[in-house]
């Protein structure tokens, strides 16, 4: 029965729960109801789904971290474990930090214990069976027995967990009430049967008001369909799927006429070639168009791409990250494609990368994306990866765009007859490297031009005269170099006292702002900068000189960002130095702490 | 039968431009090429039907029948896209421009090997446009290299002897859910130009494999896509004539009882004249069951193998709004300010 350890000093809204299931058991409602349970109760909370690339058998971990300060980065230990899964039973409890607590069902003989863990057995299949659900539900309703437990033992507020439950389950009453009653039956199970001796509680916060827990795939697809998107074509790929899940879901509601007709077509293709094509040829024809791939699918798109910068065609790939190389752990988080999107295809050329980290920058790449590609007409890539993409982050609401669409330089058959159809699709009207372009249909006999990834002069026809050649790709390097100006700008942050400045980008900024919090009670205080997009720019390199030490920190093994970035600033490069790590999880900020601390005292030797 | 001016004989059709307005860039295939025939007559046969040449927008891959669509209708957008891919680019923009007049031109390396798998999905999506296939059997631009459609027992210089059966891209077609199939050879403009109208008429994806000599590399004694077996060999199915919706000058002499119309969605009709042999195109296993057969002989037969309109092409799968989604207006694109906070109510 229960073990109990000496009384501690409470711990309150500052811990981390891992609730450990097998893969397919259905656990994901219940994790959700607990981590917006807490969300709600102002507290901030951030959840990661740790799953197998399996669809059911494989163990799963879902990790709740509770943090006051309103830390959302990845903790490396959990005080806190609900073991559900025989098979990894032992690994968990050993890897539970010493002072935590163990839930588990009863029914499962605890391999291991520990003196300086708390174990609380729980009635499941008692409870399960009490519920009255039917042979098939049974599984989902066990899960909520330990939503029950722990709600009893960290003091969760159970009408907030059946409003959680009734917006998880949105409009399945009879799911609200089964799940509901056996929450609570657990609940009361735990108030007359388990004597609480652990110090860990939740306890209202104001936090969190005015916020809402969303992932980045929705926030993504929210932006690109605020951004006017008209063309998808798609192949699923983990963890991309849900980007187009949800363009499906709102598409048909935002974006249909009162007779109920598309102004947006979604087209699911053979494989990653066709769906680059058909974005490259939507494109072309004067739509906006996109698709969300992972690192097997951008390989697979290499030739378009060149050809779309060199034709210069405007599309969109957003490319949530996930480890390579290879089919390499398709569940599991990298920022791994940064050289191979930034380069992507053969011979020369570079390619406009954004990169968001957070929910937010999201929606608002999801727009801006869509923008650039018109205004460069180029490819433009969207970095984002599976551990922002999937998981749920709190956010402020979105902000609706303030600018319209940027369409890009297009001329109309009236812009034609006034320039009496003298025009060169190539010629570089405007001095910023990007040129004008008609689109098929244009009612002009002068609209009309062959697009080509073979060589072309300024009238867009063949050529191989080598001046021809040389002028086309200094051009498009011009057009790069615009780019670099009127791409998302870095975000800095810079603190007149440092010596040291951290450069990162994507979803490690939640591990860095933490790791910075922890460097300065080392006595290190750091500056910051966040990349926001690619071609780097000058504000970066002004960032570089103002710092002694620079710390390039990315979830990749090669420094991928930190060889551009040497490459970007070659006097300087002796003094940058890569914090890389790619194991397949976010990067944590004690892991940030302990890679820049070890720097940092070579330094000083 | 009534008599009007042809259209031939007239400086303008109808639509107000001349025949030269149709064309192209001077070619830069090789002397004789089958593919620059094909070129002329899809520039004549657009001419006849009076296509506006801003609505038409050209597709091609890569190889020697890819450089073509610079050849004809000069005053049409083209894209000269990746080896094999024609088929997603036209997809694409056919999907947010449903006004265009698509034609796409591929070869035989470019639909039949490395584009396979895009060609046989685009039939199977129904997207609605032409899609020639100038089949030479050979690699031609790669200089001499036996392509999926070269002949059993072929020798070529570079590409040795092919021990393997060709695929025969008409039953391929077929078998993938294309309703208009039809055969034809480079020496027979006639009716290349007849078969090329109608599929312009056609609503949905409309193949025609044209035999396509290449003189180059491929025009030998024993090639059944040389010029000499190509006129030997041919068999066509039907006299075939075109009768274009909106024209009445055109009314072919046929005997009641020899004659099957079939008609085109936009009311157009094709008019095919037997030639000695019961044959109906609208019989999908009748085909199947005649190019199975002719796979084993010395024939190639040409004229409409297959049509039937049944199907629904991608744009309208997709419930798209009638004007093309391009021209859909910005501020129709970006749904409300109220759109968004009521979304972002939903998540609180």
């Amino acid at each position: 029965m229960t073990v109990t350890h000496s009384e501690t000093p409470p711990v309150i809204n500052k811990f981390t729960i891992t609730v450990a299931t097998v893969n397919g058991s259905g656990s994901q409602s219940a994790n959700n109801t607990l981590l917006r349970t807490i969300h709600n109760m102002g507290v901030p909370v951030s959840g990661k789904n740790i799953f197998p690339s399996n669809i059911q058998g494989l163990p799963a971990w879902f990790t709740i971290r509770v943090s006051k300060h309103g830390y959302l980065a990845r903790s490396e230990q959990s005080e806190i474990l609900v073991a559900m899964n025989r098979a990894s039973i032992q690994e968990d409890i050993q890897n539970l930090a010493s002072g935590g607590i163990c839930l588990y069902p009863e029914e499962i003989q605890l391999p291991l214990k520990r003196d300086d863990v708390t174990f609380y057995p729980m009635p499941v299949t008692e409870l399960v069976k009490e519920s009255g659900a039917d042979f098939k539900l049974k599984p989902y309703v066990a899960n909520m027995v330990y939503v029950g437990i722990l709600a009893y033992l960290l003091k969760l507020d159970m009408n907030e967990i059946e409003a959680a439950l009734t917006y998880n389950f949105y409009g399945k009453q009879k799911a609200i009430t089964l799940n509901y009653a056996t929450a609570k039956a657990a609940y009361q199970w735990g108030e007359v049967n388990l004597a609480k001796s652990d110090p860990f509680r939740i306890e209202r916060m104001s936090a969190t008001e005015g916020t809402l827990l969303i992932d980045g795939n929705s926030a993504a697809a929210l932006g690109a369909i605020f951004g006017g998107v008209q063309f998808i074509a798609w192949y699923p790929i983990t963890p991309s799927t849900s980007i187009v899940d949800n363009l499906s879901e709102y598409l048909p509601r935002l974006r249909r006429e009162a007779d109920g007709k598309a102004t947006y077509a979604i087209v699911q293709a053979e494989d990653e070639l066709a769906v680059i094509g058909m974005v490259v040829g939507a494109g072309w024809a004067g739509a906006r168009s996109m698709t969300a791939t992972s690192g097997p699918g951008l390989s697979l798109m290499a030739e378009f791409a060149g050809y779309a910068y060199f034709a210069e065609i405007p599309a969109v790939i957003w490319d949530v990250q996930r480890m390579g190389p290879s089919t390499g752990l398709p569940t599991r988080v990298a920022h791994d494609d940064i050289l191979a999107a930034y380069m992507l295809g053969h011979g020369d050329g570079r390619h406009v990368c954004l990169i968001p980290s957070s929910v937010a920058e999201c929606f608002e790449f999801g727009g801006a994306a869509l923008d650039l590609a018109e205004r460069l007409q180029t490819l433009v890539i969207v970095l984002s990866d599976l551990d922002l993409g999937m998981n749920l982050w709190p956010t402020k609401p979105f902000e609706y765009p303030d600018k319209p669409l940027d369409r890009g330089k297009v001329l109309s058959t009236e812009e034609l007859t006034r320039l009496q159809g003298e025009w060169k699709r190539y010629a570089d009207v405007d001095g910023d490297g990007v040129c004008y372009r008609t689109l098929p249909g244009t009612n002009h006999p002068a609209a009309a031009y062959f697009t080509r990834g073979t060589g072309h002069n300024e009238a867009a026809a063949y050529s191989e005269r080598p001046e021809d050649w040389s002028a086309n790709l200094n051009r498009l390097a011009k057009k790069h170099d615009y780019a670099r100006t009127i791409v998302p700008a870095p975000v800095v942050d810079l603190i007149e006292s440092a010596e040291v400045g951290l450069i990162s980008f994507g979803s490690n900024d939640a591990a860095i702002q933490e790791a910075r919090d922890l460097l300065n009670l080392a006595g290190i205080p750091t500056s910051y900068l966040r990349l926001r997009a690619l071609p780097l720019e000058s504000s970066l390199v002004e960032f570089i000189r103002k710092h002694k030490r620079l710390y390039v920190i990315e979830n990749n093994q090669d420094g991928q960002m930190h060889s551009l970035i040497q490459l970007h600033t070659p006097a300087d490069a002796v003094r940058i130095v890569s914090i890389a790590k790619c194991d397949g999880f976010p990067l944590t900020a004690r892991w940030i702490r302990e890679a820049i601390l070890t720097q940092e005292a070579k330094e000083m030797v | 039968m009534t008599t009007t001016a042809k259209p031939e004989s007239a400086a303008v059709n109808r639509v107000g431009l001349s025949k030269a307005d149709y064309n192209g860039l001077p070619s830069t295939l090789c002397n004789g090429c089958g593919h620059y025939s094909i070129a002329n007559v899809i520039a004549a046969a657009a001419f006849d039907l009076s296509l506006e040449p801003t609505r038409v927008a050209k597709f091609s891959g890569i190889g020697c029948s890819s450089k073509s669509p610079a050849y004809f209708l000069g005053r049409s957008h083209g894209i000269n896209g990746l080896h094999g891919r024609m088929p997603s680019l036209a997809t694409g923009a056919t999907t947010v421009n449903r006004d265009l007049v698509a034609i796409g031109v591929s070869g035989d390396g470019d639909t039949g090997s490395i584009g396979f798998g895009q060609f046989k999905h685009l039939l199977r999506r129904n997207v609605d446009m032409v899609y020639i296939i100038e089949n030479n059997g050979v690699y031609g631009l790669t200089k001499g290299q036996l392509s999926a459609t070269a002949d059993l027992g072929q020798k070529l210089k570079h590409g040795g002897l092919n021990e393997m059966p060709p695929f025969d891209l008409c039953l391929e077609a077929i078998i993938a859910g294309c309703g208009f199939v039809a055969r034809s050879f480079a020496g027979d403009p006639r009716q290349l130009q007849t078969l090329i109208k109608a599929a312009f008429s056609y609503h949905g994806t409309a193949v025609l494999n044209v035999i396509s000599p290449c003189v180059s590399f491929n025009n030998g004694e024993g090639s059944t896509k040389s010029y000499v077996w190509g006129r030997d060999h041919e068999m066509p199915l039907h006299e075939i004539d075109f009768v274009p919706l909106e024209h009445d000058e055109i009314r072919a002499e046929y005997e009641p009882g020899e004659i099957k119309d079939v008609a085109m969605h936009d009311g157009s009709v094709i008019r095919l004249k037997k030639i000695g042999q019961e044959y109906d195109p609208t019989d999908r296993m009748a085909v199947i069951r005649l190019l199975e057969e002719e796979s084993a002989g010395q024939l190639f037969t040409t004229g409409l193998l297959y049509v039937n309109e049944g199907r629904q092409t991608l744009v309208e799968q997709n419930r798209l709004v009638d004007i093309p989604l391009v021209m859909v207006p910005n501020e129709k694109l970006r749904p409300s300010r109220a759109a968004l906070d009521g979304i972002i109510a939903e998540y609180m």
